[in-house]
């Protein structure tokens, strides 16, 4: 090129080039634009998304309270419940209904509460990690709260106020423990990558770990036991009170978490583009934070480790419904408590009359779909 | 060049601005590395402004200072005669738009979901209802046109995931679009993009900016395309500005030389007759500076 020889052109004609552009989309800018179906998430999708999964979550309690080791007809269950219901005590009902009202009917309810919160705290984790394998357990923050309660539960340090325990503010504290590591990392990271944020949640459950299993050790053997038996994750028939005070809990912290939807779908782009939309990222990352330790610690503190739940559940319902978190959140919450419930009637059913704990049905089932994702990095899963 | 600045209004009034990454940490003991330092300028309302200059010259964190979405540790900006410290994010965002340099987007969000997400700034979820906060005819509106706008609108229900990184670009315009700004602000809008597509954003800014009167403020490592399509041009050199001017007054060799540090060959456009920058090749001799300065040196 010898640019010292073109000299001046004095062309007042288009700014670019030589090839006329044709005006974009002058032909498109009229009004009566339709939008393609799914573009957008509207009220009536999300009315009937929400309305089918709550038919889903009653039928599989339904399910769940039929089978067990003492297997009961509908007809049985409607009369027992509807009894209780009415206060008029049927004296042919005796055992099944103390199996069916005292036993099964609280563990179902446990088990959708658990289930539900975990997958909340799951899609809040991966949208403000910007990475959907984030769940409570991989990370750390169930071991943080177990911890928590383990510590609380060795110096009697567990009261009730007003008849409400305390014992989930502990392990709420050993949750938001961890989430204050994870989020110091993800600070120094921007966005964390996804191996820095699974050797994070490795190395705080193995400090966790250590820690719970000193102070299971110094425990007397039964306490250590039941101990043991509740960090695998538990379902074992609660009473009423502690079923009330989970629910006050998960009430609150599902709340506060339900209210970032919006925020939490514009945090998704990233911290700055949030915050050039006018999202006060600070504020939205510290209350979904303290939401997860909240929720995560009050599920702990009663079911102990339940892990996988909260990775994919909310996994699989983006894939089905999109990843709008109005729809999203209250979806998974919904399908959680359902996967949770069918997966403890799979727990109580499958070595009948003995169980397993279903903290290993998760994460025999989890585990593996965890390693699928891993594997299939498509779709910016995993960077 | 034709002028368009409605009475010499000032979309941004620069003063003496200076910023620092380290600055947050408050360490007086320790030497900062200012990305910004006592920076003045003017932009003017209506006018295509671009900021050039060397890797590391400041230019994207001053994008982010007056995107508020960095704070600057001295120095007053004022937007539209309003002091920008004072405002509220969501205020600063019904001003001003931010396209910054690439979008990652992990999750599937459609092309139309995102470019509704320029609507958040515009209503506040109330208390009442949680966050639903759904999306008004006016919202859907908006968002249709700046979809029509940037010929997106076909691309409505695909995952932004899916589309080309020239799609995606378009997408997080109209996005920027959709919130109504009187500023929009672009950090490298055309970096990863083809020479199509450069094109295409580029007369697409122009447009807007000359039938919606929109003020546009461009961070720029394409010297020819900020002198194409900028009426004036900011060159930094570590954090302050080395020459504001027209493209005519920048982009001159020893002007670039100075701040760049490396000889270029300098013409004009054969259409636009504006300056173009040519990179000296292997074998180019360059030839002793010519009386007019559009020679090399």
């Amino acid at each position: 090129m010898r640019p010292h020889v073109v000299g001046h052109t004095h062309n007042t004609g288009p700014l670019v080039g030589t090839t006329p552009i044709p005006e974009q989309g002058s032909a498109l800018s009229g009004s009566g634009l339709v939008w393609p179906m799914r573009a957008v998430l509207t009220p009536a999708r999300w009315v009937s998304t929400l309305l089918i999964l709550a038919g889903a979550s009653v039928l599989a309690c339904a399910l769940a309270l039929r089978f067990g080791a003492e297997a009961f007809t509908f007809p049985e269950i409607a009369r027992i419940l509807s009894g209780s219901l009415s206060h008029t005590d049927d004296p042919t009902a005796g055992a099944a209904s103390a199996i069916l009202l005292q036993v099964r009917l609280p563990r179902v309810i446990l088990a959708y509460l658990v289930g539900s919160c975990l997958a909340a705290v799951g899609v809040g984790l991966q949208a403000l990690l910007r990475n959907p394998l984030a769940d409570p357990y991989v990370l750390g923050i169930s071991s943080g709260a177990a911890l928590g309660a383990a510590v609380a539960a060795l110096l009697g340090l567990s009261t009730t106020i007003l008849a409400i325990s305390t014992l989930p503010l502990f392990a709420m504290m050993g949750g938001l423990l961890s989430i204050f590591v994870i989020y110091r990392i993800t600070m120094s990271y921007g966005r964390l990558p996804v191996h820095v944020l699974l050797l994070a949640g490795v190395i705080l459950n193995a400090i966790f770990s250590a820690l719970i299993m000193f102070i299971t050790s110094i425990m007397e053997p039964t306490r250590s036991f039941g101990m043991m038996q509740w960090l695998m994750g538990s379902l074992t028939a609660p009473d009423y009170p502690v079923l009330a005070v989970l629910a006050i809990y998960l009430a609150a912290g599902a709340f506060l978490l339900f209210r970032q939807a919006r925020p939490l779908n514009v945090l998704t782009l990233g911290d700055e583009p949030a915050r050039s939309l006018g999202v006060d990222a600070e504020r939205v990352k510290k209350t979904v934070f303290f939401c997860s330790a909240l929720l995560t610690g009050a599920v702990v503190s009663v079911s102990g480790m339940i892990g996988f739940v909260g990775m994919v559940v909310p996994h699989a319902v983006r894939m089905v419904i999109g990843p709008d978190h109005r729809l999203l959140l209250p979806a998974s919450a919904l399908v959680g408590g359902t996967y949770l419930v069918a997966a403890d009637t799979l727990a109580r059913v499958l070595l009948a009359p003995g169980e397993i704990p279903v903290g290993i049905i998760t994460a025999l089932a989890g585990g593996p779909f965890f390693i699928y994702l891993l594997v299939n990095r498509k779709s910016g899963v995993a960077q | 060049m034709e002028r368009r600045f409605q009475n010499g209004a000032h979309a941004y009034v620069v003063r003496g601005v200076s910023f620092s990454y380290g600055g947050h940490r408050a360490d007086a003991t320790r030497d900062l590395v200012w990305a910004l330092r006592d920076l003045s300028c003017d932009i003017r309302e209506g006018e295509v402004f671009g900021i050039i200059g060397p890797n590391g010259s400041g230019k994207s964190s001053l994008l982010k200072v007056l995107g508020r979405i960095l704070q600057p540790a001295a120095g007053g900006l004022e937007l539209f005669g309003q002091d920008l410290r004072g405002m509220r994010q969501d205020a600063v965002a019904r001003a001003v738009a931010l396209v910054p340099q690439d979008t990652l987007q992990v999750f599937p969000f459609t092309i139309a979901e995102v470019v509704l997400m320029g609507r958040f700034p515009h209503h506040q979820a109330r208390w009442s209802l949680g966050a639903l906060g759904w999306e008004t005819e006016e919202d859907l509106r908006l968002a249709k046109a700046a979809m029509a706008d940037l010929d997106i609108a076909h691309l409505a229900h695909r995952s932004i995931g899916d589309v080309s990184g020239g799609e995606r670009q378009r997408a997080i315009i109209a996005r920027a679009l959709t919130q109504q700004p009187r500023v929009l602000l672009l950090d490298e809008p055309t970096a990863f993009l083809d020479l199509n597509h450069q094109i295409e954003i580029c007369r697409t800014l122009r447009r807007l900016n000359e039938t919606r009167g929109l003020t546009v403020v461009l961070v720029s490592h394409d010297l020819n395309l900020a002198s194409q399509y900028c009426d004036r041009l900011m060159l930094l050199k570590e954090g302050r500005p080395f020459r504001i001017g027209t493209p005519d007054e920048l982009i001159r060799p020893d002007t670039l030389e100075a701040v760049y540090g490396c000889a270029v060959l300098i013409d004009r456009h054969p259409a636009s007759g504006l300056p173009r920058v040519t990179l000296p090749g292997r074998e180019t001799r360059l030839p002793s500076p010519s009386p007019e300065g559009r020679g090399v040196r």
